[in-house]
């Protein structure tokens, strides 16, 4: 177990809507996550997963409550200040890929080097590195539309790791995927994890990916239900 | 950022090829079509003025009656006593020609042409800026006993001898024929589209006794003197003709005197209005270009709004995505501006030659234009960005 708490949350709720048409997806969620660790969120459609994944993203606000990250409190930061926080720390993939259309892998890759000011020629080789390290070595120049579904989930992973984020949020990354695509893409993000310490929160229906966690937190109505890790006994 | 930020717009422009391009065409249609009008409605003023410059700056007209349409006065006509009380009572007069209009048809052998027949002096030529190719003018013998001689304009030429000399031969007009003993050098069409070459010039003493039948002469021409005031002797010829025609102190005039200035503001002011006319039914298809691009922006407001939330779950700042839009759409529209102007400028040379107007450019047009293209690709292109980059991430990903 590491030393330092990464992502500090306690007491976060979130409610959709407001009036008769309220809805509390999160009803208080206390979780610490460790630098490095490598958490699996399971549970039911509807439970929160998501909603929760977007705040610890900062791709959304929570109704109330408090979120520490690296000892910053997010809901005091701007706008641009969460943005700057995704730009430089957080890495995403998505269940639906999310790569910009009629855009080649190389250029969906290089986009995070370009709003963080890198000069063309460190993007490129930057780039093309982390393709490599998807496997994609040779499919620089396709668009998505040219490329299979697993190809397309390693373009937006090498996307996601290509500014070396402190974590690496993905919701339902095999989600869109076949079993044996899935384990590809499971054994690259484990890899991430593994060697270049990049903290995993990911969101998963299937216990065979949540295997290659080393910590399982299950949602139930916005709540954590149960938090263990992999190998203790359920 | 502002150099990155432009690569990303272009880079998002040439990625999408098809519509920037229909965003591009609205605009270039309509900024075409509307410099193209003003250019073209700008030449033919200028070209009805240039003509009415050319008949000289100090010519006056003298038509009986005042006012067309309703409210119209009706006047006696002139007779040549007025010629003369004209040019010796009037100072400053270099020139009087009177003027009788027939409309009659000419035959020359198989060939028959119904032309403008124009009673007048020798005086009508060199007021009206004639010459005479070949042949030679009325002599005073002529003009004093009304002997069946004319003098031809070119078409009336091309229509009844071809590209034959028609000086000495015999044309028939109604009952009498006629020689032709001049012709006169081609002047081309008229801006206002008459053929100014169909003419046929007889002394007016003959067109009265063989055609009209009477003394009456329809307007006077005259030529004021270079360096003569134009508005003192149109002071004079008024008070003249008040008094000769017996007009009493409360009446009105019942006949107008108009000099090249009146008669250039006349006609450019309807080709002005012509102009304008045009121009405001080639804005409409800018208008209309317009909507074109907000209908192809709304269109790919999905697609641009998760694009939008893809770049900010990056990390991309608001206002960097902002400035993206606004720079893609910046360059669509000026791009297309320019475009509408490089094709209005080659249409309106080409109409020109073709309308036998001049080309004139026309900064302003362009200019207005332009921007107005400008604020149109901003108006429709960046609105919608803006609030898609105002979204949660979240919610900008997620739009359907
Ligand atoms: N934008 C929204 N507006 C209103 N309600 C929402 C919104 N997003 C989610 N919800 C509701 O919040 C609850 C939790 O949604 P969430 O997407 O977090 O579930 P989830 O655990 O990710 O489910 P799944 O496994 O199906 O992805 C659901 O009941 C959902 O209907
Ligand atoms: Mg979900």
């Amino acid at each position: 177990m590491s030393d330092a708490a990464l992502i500090r949350l306690s007491g976060i709720t979130k409610t959709y809507g407001s009036g008769q048409a309220a809805f509390q997806a999160l009803k208080g969620i206390d979780l610490v996550i460790d630098t490095g660790d490598f958490v699996a969120i399971m549970g039911p459609s509807g439970s929160g997963k998501s909603t929760a994944m977007n705040i610890l993203g900062c791709l959304d606000v929570a109704t109330s409550g408090s979120y520490e990250f690296e000892g910053v409190k997010v809901e005091q930061l701007s706008r641009n200040a969460r943005a700057l926080l995704r730009r430089n720390y957080l890495g995403f993939v998505f269940q639906g890929f999310n790569l910009l259309s009629r855009t080649t892998a190389l250029e969906n890759v290089e986009l995070p080097l370009i709003y963080r000011g890198e000069p063309a020629a460190e993007r490129h080789a930057a780039a093309r590195a982390a393709l490599k390290q998807v496997g994609l070595d040779g499919w620089e120049h396709h668009t998505p539309a040219e490329l299979s579904g697993g190809q397309q989930q390693r373009v937006a992973i090498a996307r996601a790791i290509v500014t070396r984020p402190h974590v690496l949020l993905a919701d339902e990354p095999t989600g869109n995927l076949d079993s044996h695509t899935s384990q590809e893409i499971m054994n690259l993000i484990s890899g991430f994890n593994r060697e270049l310490g990049i903290t995993v929160l990911m969101v998963t229906h299937e216990p065979e990916m949540a295997a290659y966690a080393k910590r399982v937190i299950r949602f139930v109505d916005g709540r954590v239900e149960s938090d263990r890790r992999n190998g203790e006994d359920a | 950022m502002l150099w990155n930020t432009l690569q990303l717009a272009l880079r998002s422009i040439r990625r999408n090829l098809m519509r920037s391009f229909l965003t591009i065409l609205g605009i270039v249609i309509g900024v075409a079509a509307v410099i193209t009008m003003v250019t073209l409605g700008n030449g033919a003023t200028k070209s009805v003025s240039d003509q009415i410059a050319s008949m000289g700056s100090n010519l006056l007209m003298v038509l009986p009656g005042q006012r067309f349409g309703p409210g119209a006065v009706p006047g006696a006509p002139f007779k040549s006593a007025d010629v003369e009380a004209v040019r010796n009572q009037i100072t400053g007069v270099r020139l009087v020609a009177p003027v009788v209009n027939k409309s009659a048809t000419a035959v020359y052998q198989a060939n028959n042409w119904t032309t403008a027949i124009t009673g007048s002096s020798n005086d009508y030529f060199e007021a009206g800026n004639w010459e005479i190719a070949a042949g030679r003018g009325f002599s005073e013998a002529e003009e004093r006993s009304g002997k069946a001689v004319c003098v031809i304009g070119d078409t009336v030429r091309d229509k009844l001898f071809g590209r034959q000399n028609p000086v000495g031969s015999q044309i028939r007009i109604k009952q009498f024929s006629c020689e032709v003993i001049g012709l006169l050098k081609a002047k081309g069409q008229s801006s206002m589209g008459s053929d100014q070459d169909d003419v046929v010039v007889m002394p007016l003493r003959t067109v009265q006794r063989r055609l009209s039948g009477n003394q009456d002469i329809g307007r006077l021409s005259i030529s004021v003197k270079e360096g003569a005031s134009i508005d003192a002797a149109k002071d004079q010829l008024t008070l003249l003709l008040r008094e000769r025609r017996k007009i009493g102190e409360n009446e009105d005039d019942d006949f107008r005197v108009m000099d090249t200035r009146q008669i250039a503001e006349t006609l450019t002011s309807t080709t002005r209005i012509l102009t304008m006319l045009l121009g405001a039914v080639a804005a409409v298809s800018l208008l209309v270009g317009g909507i074109g691009i907000m209908n192809i922006m709304l269109v790919s407001v999905t697609e641009r709004t998760r694009e939008i939330g893809i770049r900010l779950a990056i990390g991309a700042l608001e206002r960097e995505v902002l400035l993206q839009f606004l720079i893609e759409a910046v360059v669509l529209s000026s791009l297309g501006g320019l475009i509408g102007i490089v094709i209005a400028t080659t249409a309106s040379i080409f109409l020109a030659g073709l309308m036998n107007v001049p080309y004139l450019f026309d900064p302003g047009i362009n200019l207005l234009s332009f921007f107005f293209s400008a604020a149109i690709g901003v108006i429709f292109g960046f609105f919608p960005a803006r609030r898609a980059a105002g979204l949660n991430p979240i919610d900008a990903l997620r739009h359907e």
